[in-house]
């Protein structure tokens, strides 16, 4: 049994079918790969892992509890973390401030009214928020306005958010998209890290090969919202069925 | 220092030190002569300054730190002064139970407001707040006269006799604190000036800062950081596990409890309340105030609220004749022309110079009063302590 189960999730837009049937299963301390050419419903099927999106039928489970109908709040809390393909940060705070929103989040839970307490008396929270940000090599950076900081460094920032609250699932969204060949590589550098230190189980979506091959255990292929297999990267390789989704997309 | 930092500590001081000095400070030029006029310094103008500085104040925690615009403040300053003189007519001619009464039903009914306005954001949020503040002041305006007065409003009568008060038979109640009467003065003459120290005043400055140290407190908390992490994104905040909703909505309230002991105190210094109080126009003030002295600063949204006073009751006073005896030194036919074109702007026309004022602050100084400050300050090279208010501030423009 893995740690995220979804079993026959159907979701329809009008008269597209989205997600036809789709069945998976993600394993503690993997890194599961999604990929799939344009249109094959990655995206959509990650929505509906967060609660974004609620599916017309099926079952979605993370550590044997439903997060269909949950908030994209609760479903975090209960410690699903999502990075986004444009990182998601707050532009108009400091990187500290980033920083210290999650540690927040982690202690106090979605809501606490902490109206007439000072900031400067959190020492707990910005030694957590300092701490991790050592460890993305961004603290000397703490004072600067996030919406500053360069394309990298706002996803390594939006990385180390979602990593401080020690999630048991990260959910990536093509954290490589339109980058450059450097800020690929250092950016699987930094996934390759984070897998190997704080063995997270991740899934990520991606358009990339290199970037799937570099990293993924599992790789599951979509297409026109169902998975044709799914299997190791070498077996995935000369998979026919897969060579055919993609030839057929660069047929169009 | 009383659980402020260094910087915040000493602007505390000096609003403290300015309100405290405000009736010599605000009266430079002396009696009888011709700049007299420009005096603020008498109490009904220097009350108001404070009322409305605490309005803004409030304002400024919504609006300042979560970019909610909310169109319909003036109602929460309505209720909370219909809320005010119902405790004067029937508990106690005291003003503290009154301004408590006036921030506990503002805020209930900012509870309700917001709850229901804050499932849109943006334009709707804003239009939402607009409608509930334009059917408030239409039902106070009608429907509900028994309990708001209708048009003519409320106030103190010779048939109110509050239940902890002794008044005689057919005397009128006066606000007052534990017996201290709010329209007592001293005047002083010092030469040819003439100061008014003013119970009410000082009664109404001691709560503005309680209400500004309140809000410091608020902008300086994980939760004000909470409130700028609404505004900055809330996609991600969703994503981190936090409910922006709750936030917003304490912001609201605490924003419209700040109205509520505005309208309060209003009614501690003047004992009478109309529906006007209520109207759009009252509400779309406050928002002028906030920008005009600065988005998501600490001290610019008293700013604002003293420089349109200022305008409101000062420039509104000057008349062609008083502009003929300044002009009076130029030939005849240029005295006319200067006060033909300069009268537009004065009198009642000071909505036109308050908008020229607006529209020069929006455009060149997008972070108002305070930006202003800022960059006088930059410009004799030197660091000027604590004008600025948050780093909030400094980047966000009027939305």
């Amino acid at each position: 049994m893995g740690i995220l189960e979804v079993k026959g999730v159907n979701k329809r837009f009008g008269g597209l079918q989205a997600l036809g049937d789709v069945n998976l299963s993600v394993q503690e301390q993997t890194v599961h790969a999604i990929i799939g050419p344009n249109g094959a419903g990655k995206s959509t099927l990650l929505n509906c892992l967060v609660g974004k999106l609620i599916p017309d039928s099926g079952s979605v489970m993370f550590d044997n509890q439903s997060v269909l109908g949950r908030k994209p709040h609760e479903i975090n809390q209960m410690g699903i973390s999502r990075v986004f393909q444009t990182p998601e940060i707050f532009t108009d705070l400091t990187v500290l401030e980033n920083m210290m929103i999650p540690c927040f989040a982690k202690r106090d839970g979605a809501f606490r009214l902490h109206a007439l307490e000072s900031l400067g008396h959190e020492k707990g929270i910005r030694e957590m928020a300092e701490t991790m940000l050592e460890e993305v090599n961004m603290l000397d950076k703490r004072n600067a306005h996030a919406g500053s900081l360069s394309r990298g460094d706002k996803r390594r920032l939006e990385m180390a958010m979602c990593l401080v609250q020690e999630p048991r699932l990260l959910l990536l969204d093509e954290p490589t998209a339109g980058m450059a060949r450097a800020d690929t590589n250092n950016t699987i550098d930094l996934l390759k890290e984070i897998k190997e230190k704080r063995k997270i189980t991740m899934a990520i979506i991606e358009h990339d090969m290199h970037v799937v091959f570099s990293l993924a255990e599992r790789i599951t292929v979509l297409a026109q919202g169902t998975p044709l297999v799914e299997d190791t990267p070498d077996n995935i390789k000369g998979h026919p069925k897969v060579k055919e989704a993609y030839l057929g997309e660069a047929a169009h | 220092m009383l659980g402020l930092g260094k910087k915040d500590f000493s602007l505390l001081m000096l609003v403290l030190v300015l309100t405290m000095l405000a009736p010599f400070i605000l009266n430079p030029f002396p009696e009888g002569s011709g700049m007299a006029q420009f005096n603020a310094g008498y109490p009904d103008l220097m009350q108001r300054f404070v009322i409305f500085g605490i309005f803004a104040i409030g304002f400024n925690i919504l609006f300042g730190l979560t970019g909610y615009l909310s169109f319909g403040h003036a109602a929460f300053l309505g209720v909370g002064s219909y809320a005010a003189i119902w405790m004067m007519k029937l508990v106690s001619l005291n003003v503290i139970p009154a301004m408590i009464m006036g921030v506990i039903f503002a805020g209930l009914f900012a509870l309700v407001v917001g709850f229901i306005s804050l499932r849109r954001s943006g334009i709707y949020f804003s239009i939402l707040t607009l409608a509930f503040a334009q059917m408030s002041y239409a039902l106070a305006y009608s429907v509900l006269t028994p309990i708001t007065g209708g048009e003519t409003g409320l106030q103190l009568k010779s048939t109110d006799n509050p239940i902890l008060s002794n008044l005689a038979e057919g005397e009128i109640g006066r606000a007052s604190l534990f017996g201290l009467d709010m329209r007592a003065s001293i005047e002083l003459e010092m030469g040819n000036w003439l100061f008014t120290l003013n119970m009410g005043y000082y009664v109404a400055a001691f709560v503005m800062l309680i209400a500004f140290y309140i809000a410091i407190r608020i902008f300086r908390s994980p939760f004000g950081v909470m409130l700028r992490a609404v505004k900055s994104n809330q996609n991600r905040m969703n994503y981190t596990g936090l409910n922006p909703r709750p936030y917003t909505l304490a912001a609201f309230v605490i924003s419209g409890m700040y109205a509520g002991l505005a309208g309060g105190l209003m009614v501690a210094m003047d004992t009478q309340v109309g529906p006007e109080r209520m109207f759009w126009t009252a509400s779309g003030e406050v928002v002028l105030m906030t920008i005009l002295g600065g988005v998501g600063t600490l001290i610019g949204p008293v700013l604002g609220a003293g420089l349109i006073k200022y305008m409101e009751n000062i420039i509104s006073k000057i008349n062609s004749d008083i502009l003929h005896t300044w002009f009076a030194f130029l030939p005849d036919g240029l005295e006319d022309l200067v006060v033909t074109l300069i009268y537009p702007f004065i009198g009642k026309g000071w909505h036109l110079t308050l908008g020229i004022v607006f529209m020069l602050v929006v455009i060149f100084l997008p972070g108002g009063l305070v930006e202003g400050g800022q960059r006088i300050a930059r410009l004799f090279g030197k660091r000027r302590k604590s004008e600025d208010g948050s780093s909030a501030g400094k980047t966000t423009p009027a939305e």
